[in-house]
């Protein structure tokens, strides 16, 4: 069966004639054509297809399109600026080396994203929290921790040491 | 994914007639976060969803001020437990739990009577429910009744619902004073792991803080499904809680599991866990109990 829901996509106002066994990934990745919203395991273990309902962090892969009528759906492509101006979640992680292959980063930015719109003074424990629905085969982890620790007002002011540079030599770039 | 319809009743006695009128071919779902994965697996394949989310007056835990019972919807998530300043303060066993299971993302979907009803011997939200004398409401064409939780559990996957039947609400009852619980997940990793044991302990004290009133002593994945070591608990009333008698208690209840070999571990190493874990969650209940009554 189909049906007409109303939805916002990025703060854009919508609506849609959608399948009920549409999953939100199939409505963003197939029918919308987002693709920075990735699908690694479809099965909820992996968090690649992680998206923001009503600011909440909800695997696609595992809810229904039906289900967002007269909700707020927040995907990668929504966080930055219409001018490019990358959102201070994704800046730090470009700082931080929190990004190897790239497939974990939509997913792993929107879960920071949740968890610091509602405690911006995270703790490290709160963003392993937060993150631990999120996989990273490039096993990143430290970096990606770093990277949210940073954004967080709860960061702590030592030397941090980034994969490739330590942080004195970053005033030359 | 497999072709279905997608119903979405407002009230009980709606999704209770829609089942009825579907038939075979109908599936209650509640946070989708399990039926939809076994419908991606081929596992399950209904004509008809008929959803439970958007029942009415479900969104989080709530304590009745005169009977002092916490009543708490099927359909409430994970996450509202977790988040619910009324169970982080006066029910810290089952935020022990609750926020152990699956992830954030599943957590903010997925509803505990969801966790119940799929009676699976591991349910780490069933645990602390039972320590707690938890008993839950079910709801039917032929009306109400509610029944012990730790009866619910049939077997693996099994549980005492009828065809069409609907767990609407668990209900924990008051807990008696200087009373003290806490939980522990056992397996390798703490997230997105299922347990390889799971233990719930609760202790209520006498007014000396040290002799024992009441004990519950509850074991996951240690039989077929959530079981309480009866024996364990007895040893426990009427005597002061120390070192001594938790690891009775913890020996006792060892011998009381039914544990077995599986893929997460062993039964001889399941069985000497349980006995560790037993004494662990003992004393970290009779500290909770103890800071109480601070």
């Amino acid at each position: 069966m189909a049906r007409e829901i109303s939805f916002e996509f990025n703060g854009n106002p919508m609506k849609m004639r959608v399948e009920d066994h549409w999953t939100l990934l199939h409505l963003i990745r197939e029918e919308l054509g987002y693709t920075g919203t990735k699908e690694g395991c479809g099965s909820g273990e992996c968090g690649a297809c992680t998206v923001l309902v009503d600011n909440r962090a909800v695997n696609s892969c595992l809810y229904l399109a039906v289900e967002i009528d007269g909700k707020d759906v927040l995907t990668i492509e929504g966080l930055a600026s219409s001018d490019g101006t990358l959102h201070p979640i994704q800046q730090s992680f470009v700082d931080n080396g929190g990004i190897q292959c790239g497939f974990c980063s939509p997913g792993m930015i929107l879960s920071a994203k949740a968890l610091l719109d509602e405690s911006p003074n995270a703790t490290e424990e709160e963003i392993r929290d937060a993150i631990a629905g999120n996989l990273c085969r490039c096993t990143g982890y430290v970096q990606i921790i770093d990277s949210i620790k940073s954004v967080s007002g709860h960061e702590s002011k030592e030397p941090r040491v980034v994969a490739w540079k330590t942080e004195e030599t970053n005033g030359g770039d | 994914m497999k072709n279905f319809t997608y119903l979405l009743p407002r009230t009980l006695d709606e999704a209770i007639s829609m089942h009825a009128s579907h038939g075979e071919g109908a599936k209650y779902v509640a946070g989708g976060t399990d039926v939809l994965v076994k419908i991606n697996e081929g596992k399950l394949s209904p004509d008809y969803l008929i959803s439970l989310r958007h029942i009415i007056g479900q969104d989080r835990p709530f304590l009745n001020q005169e009977t002092g019972e916490l009543y708490i919807g099927a359909f409430v998530t994970h996450r509202a437990i977790e988040k619910s300043p009324l169970v982080q303060a006066n029910y810290p066993i089952l935020h022990d739990a609750i926020k152990n299971i699956g992830s954030v993302q599943i957590r903010n979907v997925a509803t505990i009577g969801g966790n119940l009803v799929n009676a699976v011997p591991s349910a780490d939200g069933a645990i602390p429910l039972i320590t707690l004398d938890a008993s839950v409401n079910i709801y039917g064409a032929k009306g109400q009744r509610s029944m012990e939780l730790l009866r619910f559990f049939l077997g693996p996957g099994q549980c005492d619902l009828e065809r069409g039947e609907i767990l609407t609400e668990i209900v924990i009852p008051p807990q008696l004073p200087h009373t003290g619980s806490a939980y522990v997940k056992h397996g390798r990793r703490e997230a997105m792991e299922l347990p390889m044991l799971g233990v719930g302990v609760l202790l209520s004290l006498e007014e000396d803080l040290r002799t024992c009133a009441k004990a519950r002593i509850c074991l996951g994945v240690a039989a077929p499904t959530p079981i309480r070591a009866m024996g364990a608990e007895q040893r426990l009333v009427g005597k002061i809680i120390d070192e001594n008698t938790l690891a009775e208690a913890g020996t006792i209840a060892g011998e009381e599991s039914r544990v077995r070999d599986s893929i997460r571990g062993v039964a001889w190493y399941r069985r000497e866990m349980v006995a560790v874990l037993v004494k662990r969650m003992g004393f970290k209940a009779l500290e909770r109990a103890e800071r109480r009554a601070r």
